[in-house]
């Protein structure tokens, strides 16, 4: 009750703000296409990801080939889709890590910690799956369906529970959160209850306090934020309130999380020790990528990302502080080299010098902003 | 308007005249006395590695260093660089995200690479190295937003929907490099876009139709210099010629049920038509189609060459046709799973 009020005045505020954008700064730019070398048999798909490490080799998460079904008794399973890819420094083709791994379906997001450790967040397989800097799995986070839905009569969502996700039933006991991913999704057909532990459904992005806790956001329509210990274990979920099509998560110094809140054209903030919502912040349209720079000036970016079949709205990224006030604003929707194409991922490791991963242009252009 | 309501006033004595053919998936086409072009097929043109096959034979295209593109449906969709011997080059977009179901490839003036996928419902444009340097349409996802298992898709694009195809078979492109793409199964329409991929306009009522400004099935697509646009609009039994402005200027419905067309090259530009026999081979088709004319771009035939069947030099559904050199075609056919190197006119009986 206390808390509804006070999101309503938040977001009273809000209205505000969004009206002010219209006078955001221009800020001034330069784009080129960030990566080169591939090998013949290489290519990019859609970019959902692209991260950057400590000497700053570059990662990305890319949609490429095709998911396969094939037919089991009565079922049908799934493999393949994307792939990861690494670039030195210089944004030249060096490797691919995760080949053929059992998640890797419909890429999501990529992120790299602050031990260089490589986390790829998918959507179709609904797994986060951690690699180290060799490489190698170090950790992975919920299981992967057996099954998919496809052809096959799935039950109605949210009724009977389980029935597509059966597959998934025997993670929940690992989790810690009890009750398995199949019962907490049953009941009154509504809105299906946030599972606990991982049996993730759409899971979207991942991040990290300074303790080494790790943070989900599990994404689109069922939408919560779990939280687990620097081991895996998880610890709660956070529901994200009222939110609508999350696409990303960042956190800053302080440990707040900002979450993209697509559906509502908003970010909210939210503390990671107890989950309480701090702010929202407005203005910058639907938030889509986001990314916020490290210490100590921070600095949030964010892309107001057109849908993928509307070249007609969006496009531009705007550097916001972390309070919530608009720097500047960037880039216009379209094809060409400094145009922007459903922006899925920025990586802002250093800032004012960002990579920019679409999904809508199957690239990522190295964007240089004028500092003022 | 007046242009309109004339031509709306020649459809209906057209449509009058030819209803029985139109009720047919492949029509006998109604020319009549059309002389009979010699040809010969090269045997053993394309030499591929071990290993390497060709599927149904979807597209194929020549560059201007005469280099071969053989788009087609393997095990994978893929596509295939010969040189202009025949030798094979290399595989392009090995693993690409939008090759999924082969329809088209075509080679702009610039010899970008394009390839029109049904399956990915996409457009992609490639520069000559085999990089992709744009993309028009979008893949459908394979799990919706919220949910990580699959569902069987829906046709959720629409005929009023600017960046996204539905089965889309073909692409041409103007003088100027606007882009030209017939949309195809599901939409029956043309779109065009600006050489950077922005939605300028579009043909077709988005209804599978026979009006004059309708289509049914628009499977093939070319340009000429002058700008002009033609439209295969196989269900209809009909080329289409627009402006580049998408404004009609004539039709052209004797040669039967268009699967591919191709304007070519050289001084003189001729209009190829493929009348292909359906790929399900049904009994007596053999008999009525399989055939390719050669037209004037006005819409004269001059003649017509080849015949349904399954022997070199025979055509096996006509999908992709090259008309670079018109005296030189090389075609892809569906059903044969091959490619053929074709000598048309005097040269197939003088190099015999």
């Amino acid at each position: 009750m206390n808390r509804s009020v006070k999101i309503f005045a938040v977001a009273a505020l809000a209205t505000a703000t969004s009206l002010s954008a219209q006078n955001v700064p221009q800020i001034q730019f330069n784009a080129v296409d960030a990566l080169s070398g591939f090998p013949e048999t290489i290519h990019l798909g859609e970019v959902a990801g692209v991260a950057r490490n400590s000497r700053n080799e570059i990662y990305v998460y890319t949609r490429t080939g095709d998911p396969t079904m094939s037919l089991g008794t009565s079922r049908y399973m799934s493999h393949f889709g994307s792939r990861i890819f690494k670039f030195d420094a210089r944004g030249r083709f060096e490797r691919e890590i995760g080949q053929q791994i059992y998640g890797a379906q419909f890429a999501q997001q990529v992120r790299i910690d602050r031990n260089d450790h490589v986390w790829v967040v998918d959507r179709m397989s609904g797994q986060v799956i951690r690699f180290d800097q060799q490489g190698r799995i170090v950790m992975v986070l919920s299981r992967k369906p057996e099954a998919m839905g496809g052809a096959v009569a799935a039950p109605p969502r949210g009724g009977g529970g389980g029935g597509a996700q059966a597959g998934r039933g025997g993670d929940a006991g690992r989790g810690g959160g009890g009750g398995g991913g199949g019962a907490a999704a049953g009941g009154r057909g509504g809105a299906p209850a946030m599972p606990e532990g991982e049996s993730f459904n759409s899971p979207v992005d991942v991040v990290w306090d300074a303790q080494g806790n790790i943070f989900v956001a599990d994404g689109l329509a069922r939408t919560r934020i779990a939280k687990y210990d620097p081991e895996g274990r998880f610890v709660t979920n956070y529901a994200a309130p009222g939110a609508a099509n999350i696409y990303g998560m960042q956190i800053d110094a302080q440990g707040n999380l900002y979450v993209a809140d697509y559906g509502n054209q908003r970010i909210l903030v939210v503390n990671s020790t107890n989950g309480q919502l701090i702010r929202e912040i407005r203005g910058v349209g639907s938030p889509m990528a986001i990314c916020v720079s490290p210490p100590p000036n921070q600095f949030l970016y964010v892309s107001n990302s057109n849908p993928p079949d509307n070249l007609e709205v969006g496009g531009e990224i705007y550097k916001v502080r972390l309070d919530g006030t608009i720097v500047g604003r960037f880039g216009t929707v379209g094809k060409r080299i400094g145009q922007f194409g459903t922006v899925n991922a920025i990586d802002c490791r250093v800032e004012n010098d960002l990579l920019v991963g679409e999904i809508g242009n199957w690239r990522v252009q190295r964007v240089t902003l004028r500092s003022e | 308007m007046t242009r309109r309501s004339k031509w709306t006033f020649a459809l209906f004595a057209m449509v009058a005249v030819g209803w029985a053919g139109q009720l047919q998936a492949q029509s006998r086409a109604t020319a009549t006395n059309v002389p009979e072009i010699p040809i010969r097929a090269v045997e053993g043109f394309f030499k591929l590695p071990e290993g390497y096959y060709f599927g149904e034979g979807i597209g194929i295209a020549t560059n201007s260093q005469g280099h071969i593109f053989v788009y087609h449906r393997s095990g994978d969709t893929r596509l295939f660089e010969f040189d202009a011997d025949g030798n094979f080059i290399r595989e392009l977009g090995v693993g690409l995200y939008g090759f999924e179901m082969a329809h088209k490839v075509r080679v702009d003036r610039e010899d970008n690479i394009w390839v029109v996928d049904e399956g990915a419902n996409m457009v992609i444009k490639m520069n000559p190295e085999g990089r992709v340097t744009m993309v028009i349409g979008r893949r459908p996802e394979p799990v919706p937003p919220g949910q990580n298992t699959a569902v069987p898709p829906t046709d959720n694009t629409g005929p009023n929907h600017k960046y996204l195809l539905a089965r889309p078979t073909d692409v041409t492109w103007d003088q100027q490099g606007n882009i030209f793409i017939s949309d195809g199964y599901f939409n029956h329409r043309v779109v065009k876009y600006s050489p950077d991929g922005i939605y300028m306009g579009q043909v077709g009522s988005g209804q599978n139709g026979n009006g004059p400004d309708q289509f049914s099935t628009p499977h093939t697509i070319a340009s000429d210099r002058q700008g002009r646009i033609y439209v295969g609009d196989r269900g209809n039994a009909r080329v289409k010629v627009y402006d580049s402005n998408l404004n009609l200027i004539t039709m052209y419905t004797n040669v039967g049920n268009p699967w591919e067309i191709c304007v070519s090259g050289g001084d003189h530009q001729y209009l190829f038509v493929s009348n292909s026999n359906p790929d399900s081979n049904p009994a007596a088709s053999w008999n009525q189609t399989g055939e390719i004319y050669k037209m004037e771009l006005d819409g004269t035939i001059l003649g017509r060459f080849g015949e349904a069947g399954k022997n070199p030099g025979q055509f096996q559904t006509v999908h992709g046709l090259d008309c670079r050199n018109p005296d030189e075609l090389y075609t892809s056919e569906i059903s044969a799973w091959r490619a053929q190197k074709i000598l048309v006119g005097p040269r197939a009986v003088s190099e015999q």
